[in-house]
């Protein structure tokens, strides 16, 4: 098992936004979190990443390690588990090359670094031609591709990704998902949330429902598909 | 045109210092939303520093310990005392700010304004009230060029500045820890996914911005060798107009605004009464900062400080 995460539980000022969740991924799957907007699937993934407290009572561990016991850049840089925020949240400031070096702060393998690099702009050719153009000048589906390469230069074990479909045309959604495929291909484990349940359940192995904080079902993604539950809530019937 | 040359070394001369002040002012509220309002007083804990360094190194020289020429001590002095004195920066940081990154800002800002009278009473309390001495470590001299006069001491003070306002420009440019100060101040609450610690950026800013005030505060010891606990009080305001005129993190802009307050100073002062001369001035600014309320070089907050 890679991540297991049990009860977790997370409030902001005193509002609960998770009741309690347990769920795991082991090494190479792609997972996803389908739920509609504000049933806490971003707060799973940024208490994964250590961005918001979580409470008493909460375990997540990765690969054995105790997550609580390491800040939000360890939990990247000692364990290679990247987050690509929800809205990509590139810094608009940096240029295309800035935004995915930074992401290397922590890294000392020199060489792998320039050889990750060059993988980044092979999956994403569209970012190799504007390496030194500042990040605010792309477009959505760009933006969303840097967001990947970035979070891919960060650390590779596992991603969280966060509604990588929004905004996206559906041909770029398409080569989003292609590129994430590959990835996961080469290694890489995948948990995704989306409001786009279809998308995300064709595109993962297993799903998981979370409802106002709490998960509600969960199962491999045919059988989610063909739930008449998730079909009537969340696939448009 | 003379007269107007002459006044045009003064004024760089007050910019200079003015401009390194106004840099730790403007990269802290940069990257943490924050004004430090104890970094007045941390040019004047910097130029004490650089008296007792200044001090001691004579001191030692003159009893033949070491042998030093004395330009090469006030290089030592420069050095050691923006060194040390980018520990009282990441002191401040670690106990007096760090623990209020979550609360309001006014708590900072109060807390800020608490440890300018800590380190101002401190001093009072450890070496009394009796102004001191910043020892002589260059010898004045004067030139006469075509009938404007200029001391060596001035073009040292202006040349010093440029080259340290210049090593932070690369360093913001070309380092990765510039880079993460930069995309700090872009959004704050990412940069840890990043891998990046952002307690380490902080501090380092604090250490950065203490020690170009500490250059300040020596600079102007060796142009002006009075010192008292006081001397930071005007010099911190002044040094936040021009972080504030230069626009939220802006180093580019925090320099043209420190040397652009210290222009207006002087030229204003040539032409008025110099009882009306900061009057004259800040109204200036503050009609400037009425059509430019975001600074020269600062856009209208566009980054997200939330989840």
């Amino acid at each position: 098992m890679l991540l297991s995460v049990e009860n977790l539980s997370v409030s902001y000022d005193n509002i609960r936004a998770l009741h309690g969740i347990d769920f795991q991924i082991d090494d190479g799957e792609i997972v996803c979190i389908i739920g509609a907007n504000g049933a806490g699937k971003s707060t799973t993934l940024r208490a994964i990443s250590r961005l918001v407290p979580v409470e008493k009572g909460t375990k997540m561990t990765f690969m054995g390690n105790d997550l609580l016991q390491y800040p939000a850049d360890k939990v990247v840089s000692k364990f290679g588990i990247s987050h690509v925020p929800e809205g990509r949240r590139l810094f608009g400031n940096l240029t295309i090359m800035e935004n995915l070096r930074l992401a290397t702060f922590a890294r000392k393998d020199r060489e792998k670094i320039e050889e990750d690099l060059e993988r980044v702009f092979d999956i994403f050719p569209r970012l190799s031609e504007r390496k030194t153009q500042s990040s605010g000048t792309l477009s959505g589906g760009e933006q969303q591709m840097l967001a990947i390469g970035r979070a891919f230069m960060s650390g590779r074990k596992i991603m969280l990704l966060d509604e990588p479909s929004m905004g996206l045309a559906p041909l770029l959604m398409m080569n989003v998902f292609d590129a994430l495929k590959q990835l996961n291909k080469e290694g890489t484990t995948i948990l995704l949330v989306e409001q786009n349940a279809r998308m995300a359940l064709q595109f993962a192995q297993r799903g998981y429902v979370l409802e106002n904080g709490n998960l509600v079902l969960q199962g491999i993604s045919e059988e989610l598909l063909a739930n008449p539950e998730v079909k009537q809530a969340y696939l448009g019937g | 045109m003379t007269f107007f040359f002459q006044n045009l070394i003064n004024a760089l001369q007050w910019g200079s210092f003015y401009a390194l002040i106004a840099l730790g002012y403007s990269m802290v509220y940069g990257i943490l939303m924050l004004f430090n309002f104890a970094h007045g007083d941390i040019f004047m804990v910097g130029a004490y520093i650089g008296f007792g360094v200044a001090t001691g190194v004579t001191a030692l020289a003159s009893f033949g310990a070491i042998v030093l020429p004395k330009w090469l001590i006030l290089v030592l002095t420069i050095i050691i005392s923006m060194f040390l004195t980018s520990f009282v920066g990441m002191l401040v940081e670690r106990l007096g700010y760090r623990p209020l990154r979550e609360a309001p800002r006014a708590s900072a800002a109060i807390t800020g304004l608490m440890i300018g009278i800590i380190l101002e009473t401190g001093n009072l309390a450890l070496l009394g009230a009796q102004r001191v001495r910043f020892p002589t470590l260059i010898k004045s001299e004067t030139y006469n060029i075509s009938g404007v006069f200029v001391t060596n001491k001035k073009i040292m003070i202006v040349v010093v500045s440029l080259m340290l306002m210049l090593a932070l420009h690369q360093f913001v440019r070309r380092t990765k820890w510039g880079m993460a100060m930069r995309a700090m101040a872009f959004d704050f609450v990412v940069v840890p996914l990043m891998g990046v610690p952002i307690n380490t950026i902080a501090a380092m800013t604090f250490a950065i911005g203490s020690a170009l005030a500490a250059a300040a505060g020596i600079l102007f010891g060796v142009a002006y060798p009075v010192l008292d606990p006081y001397m930071g009080i005007v010099f911190g305001w002044k040094a936040f107009v021009a972080a504030i005129l230069g626009g939220r993190g802006s180093i580019l802009g925090a320099t043209l605004a420190g040397f652009l307050l210290g222009f207006l100073e002087i030229f204003v002062a040539m032409i008025f009464p110099s009882t009306l001369r900061d009057l004259i001035a800040y109204s200036i600014i503050l009609l400037i900062l009425t059509f430019r309320p975001h600074g020269f070089f600062g856009e209208p907050y566009s980054a997200r400080l939330r989840l």
